[in-house]
């Protein structure tokens, strides 16, 4: 077992799947002579050359649909948003182009294309470069999201996305770039949609992705010292979504609480918590209950931000009302 | 109306085989028409009638290999490739029998094995896409050459300018092809153009450009023809406006209230199917014979009009099919 950071986690995945495949190739903004902006990319210029490892002038819509066109006559392209925030301008190419290539077309065309980057709030990044977009594109049929919260979870899930032949939003936390982890030294996948119980307890359960993963395991092992036992189910991917671990926890619980970085508005938490009120309503011994972003743009003062971001506090908080 | 006579047999054979393309195209949308004013099509369903000599002289610059990207406008872009009417008016039906089973309507034409990469429904969205598959064939080291279609409105989307300068920076083998019909939508260019010429954009992205008239079809082709070349010799795209009209309104909705009759009246008298039969009757073809064709090409489209009434809507199972590809 190595011990590697997320974006090693990541890098490793890109490398092993260009190796094997010469039809795969990273397009995007400084991920080839600056070697990314966040160095998921670092090496990979030197190993595969110019003409695999592609810097684009900054035109997001461009080569989001350079990506599109490549996958149409059967390319491979993993395509790098800088940050998710950029992917805005690209929005376009994302759903009318790539999500519904292959529906439009009578099945005459699979988009086998990964847009992947940086998301997620914090850091002081103010309100344009700090928001978690999932919810939008998992609304979307035609696109799988993926959001892995670990380093050999974001391995293992990167190398299914590309292998996929359906286009794979691949949201990756800018804040857990650096965070380190168990990796397998074994080549492995793990399937898209596919949960994994990260921890297990009795009292509530706890569904999350992503970063907000953190905030439920820190809130877990603050109720734990309280005497409350709380399941931790982490979906990895959004879509296609692992819809009965949620339900055979929650059965095992009988209360469920939804943590995400998102806002709550419209938020795939809200489709979550639909799903188990009408799946496993009988099991329930409370409602739903969501602890997400605050419904307002990300402020950049220290304490605005804190306040804003959902925390193991309010997490806990919540599991605490609920069980009294 | 100035005439260019067909010199040889030929061209003269040639110029009949594009004369043939255009008249299938037109009576094509007649009879699509025909078909949406008593409900049988659905959706919108934008004409090329008066467009024609610029899809049939365009396509007839390429090989098979090539690739061509259209617009929502794209049922003359799909004929001039060849594609058989019949499984375009079953799609216009909404049929199982339709060219994209149905799911894709006027605006969604595709054929993958005659490299037909789509009608697209939004703006200029399509410029990028074209560009991608021409990053493809560049990347496989193929020869094959894109031509994407749209119209002047989408040159004033971030699309066009970020597709073409992608394209130019990397030297990709497309054709880039305005046709101007001088309305987007209802809005004339001269509301809409900051420089009339789009053509003039090219030297924006440092890209070789061209400015045609869309009424002569052999013309069309042969300038096309030089654009691709150059493409295919690696030197990189080139942007063709090609100026046209069309006949009808942006759509069958619209009445077009916002030109003039002499305006129309004007541009029919340039009618592309109208030119090139005057030049076939001076390079010897009998009105007879022409008129011959015309009828073949009207029992063909009967026929496409029968196949699409007669062929089966999709099966409900098709309704929850192809959202998702098969697995690796």
């Amino acid at each position: 077992m190595a011990i590697l950071t997320y974006r090693e986690a990541l890098n490793r995945a890109m490398v092993e799947e260009m190796e094997k495949d010469p039809l795969i190739y990273l397009m995007g903004e400084e991920v080839g002579h600056y070697q990314g902006a966040y160095k998921v990319s670092q090496g990979m210029l030197d190993k595969f050359g110019e003409e695999r490892v592609i810097d684009t002038p900054i035109s997001e819509n461009g080569f989001a649909g350079i990506g599109v066109g490549s996958a149409m006559v059967g390319l491979r392209p993993i395509i790098e948003f800088m940050t998710w925030n950029f992917s805005l301008v690209a929005i376009d190419q994302i759903i009318n182009s790539a999500a519904k290539m292959n529906y439009m077309s009578g099945g005459q065309f699979p988009m086998p294309i990964v847009f992947r980057g940086a998301g997620g709030a914090g850091g002081r990044l103010a309100a344009q470069h700090s928001q978690a977009f999932e919810s939008w594109y998992a609304h979307c049929p035609g696109l799988k999201v993926v959001c892995p919260a670990t380093p050999k979870d974001a391995y293992g899930l990167l190398k299914s996305s590309i292998r996929d032949n359906n286009p794979t939003i691949f949201i990756e936390s800018e804040v857990l770039y650096g965070s380190k982890g168990e990796v397998p030294e074994q080549e492995y996948t793990i399937p898209l949609g596919l949960g994994e119980i990260k921890r297990k307890g009795t009292d509530i359960t706890l569904v999350t992705w992503s970063r907000a993963l953190s905030f439920a395991e820190e809130a877990a092992i603050i109720l734990e010292k309280e005497g409350i036992s709380v399941e931790i189910v982490d979906l990895r991917s959004l879509r296609p979504l692992d819809e009965n671990l949620i339900y055979e926890s929650v059965k095992k619980t009988n209360r469920a609480v939804v943590v995400e970085e998102g806002w709550p508005v419209a938020g795939f938490g809200a489709q979550i918590s639909h799903l188990i009120q009408k799946n496993v309503f009988s099991y329930l011994d409370h409602p739903v209950e969501r602890v997400t972003q605050m419904d307002v743009p990300m402020s950049y003062a220290a304490n605005l931000e804190r306040m804003s971001l959902p925390s193991a506090n309010r997490v806990a908080d919540t599991i605490r009302e609920m069980l009294r | 109306m100035v005439s260019s006579i067909p010199k040889d047999s030929q061209s003269v054979s040639e110029l009949q085989e594009f004369y043939r393309q255009m008249v299938l195209i037109r009576k094509f949308e007649e009879a699509a028409a025909k078909a949406y004013s008593v409900g049988k099509i659905g959706g919108f369903l934008h004409l090329y009638i008066g467009q024609e000599a610029v899809g049939v002289g365009s396509i007839a610059a390429l090989t098979p290999h090539d690739y061509i990207v259209s617009t929502y406008r794209d049922h003359g872009h799909a004929l001039a490739r060849g594609l058989h009417p019949n499984p375009l008016m079953a799609e216009l039906f909404g049929k199982a029998t339709g060219i994209s089973k149905g799911n894709g309507g006027s605006m969604h034409f595709f054929d993958k094995n005659a490299h037909f990469m789509g009608g697209h429904g939004i703006v200029g969205g399509h410029i990028s896409l074209a560009a991608g598959i021409a990053f493809a064939s560049k990347y496989k080291k193929e020869d094959s050459v894109t031509i994407c279609f749209f119209g002047e409105g989408a040159a004033n989307i971030g699309s066009f300018h970020e597709g073409l300068n992608l394209a130019a920076i990397w030297k990709l083998p497309v054709v880039f092809i305005c046709e101007n019909n001088h309305y987007a939508m209802g809005t004339p260019e001269y509301r809409a153009l900051a420089v009339k010429d789009v053509s003039i954009r090219a030297h924006a992205y440092d890209m070789a450009r061209d400015h045609i008239e869309g009424d002569e079809v052999r013309k069309v082709r042969d300038h096309v023809k030089v654009a691709v070349e150059r493409a295919r010799r690696g030197e990189g795209p080139t942007l063709i406006e090609v100026s046209t009209y069309r006949f009808r309104g942006h759509s069958m909705s619209d009445p077009a209230k916002y030109r003039t009759k002499e305006e129309l009246e004007a541009y029919k008298k340039k009618d592309p199917l109208m030119r090139a039969r005057h030049e076939l009757e001076l390079g010897g073809i009998k009105p007879e014979e022409l008129d011959k064709l015309e009828i073949e090409i009207q029992t063909q489209i009967d026929e496409a009009y029968q196949f699409a009434e007669t062929s089966p809507e999709p099966p409900l199972s098709q309704l929850h099919k192809y959202v998702y590809a098969e697995d690796k």
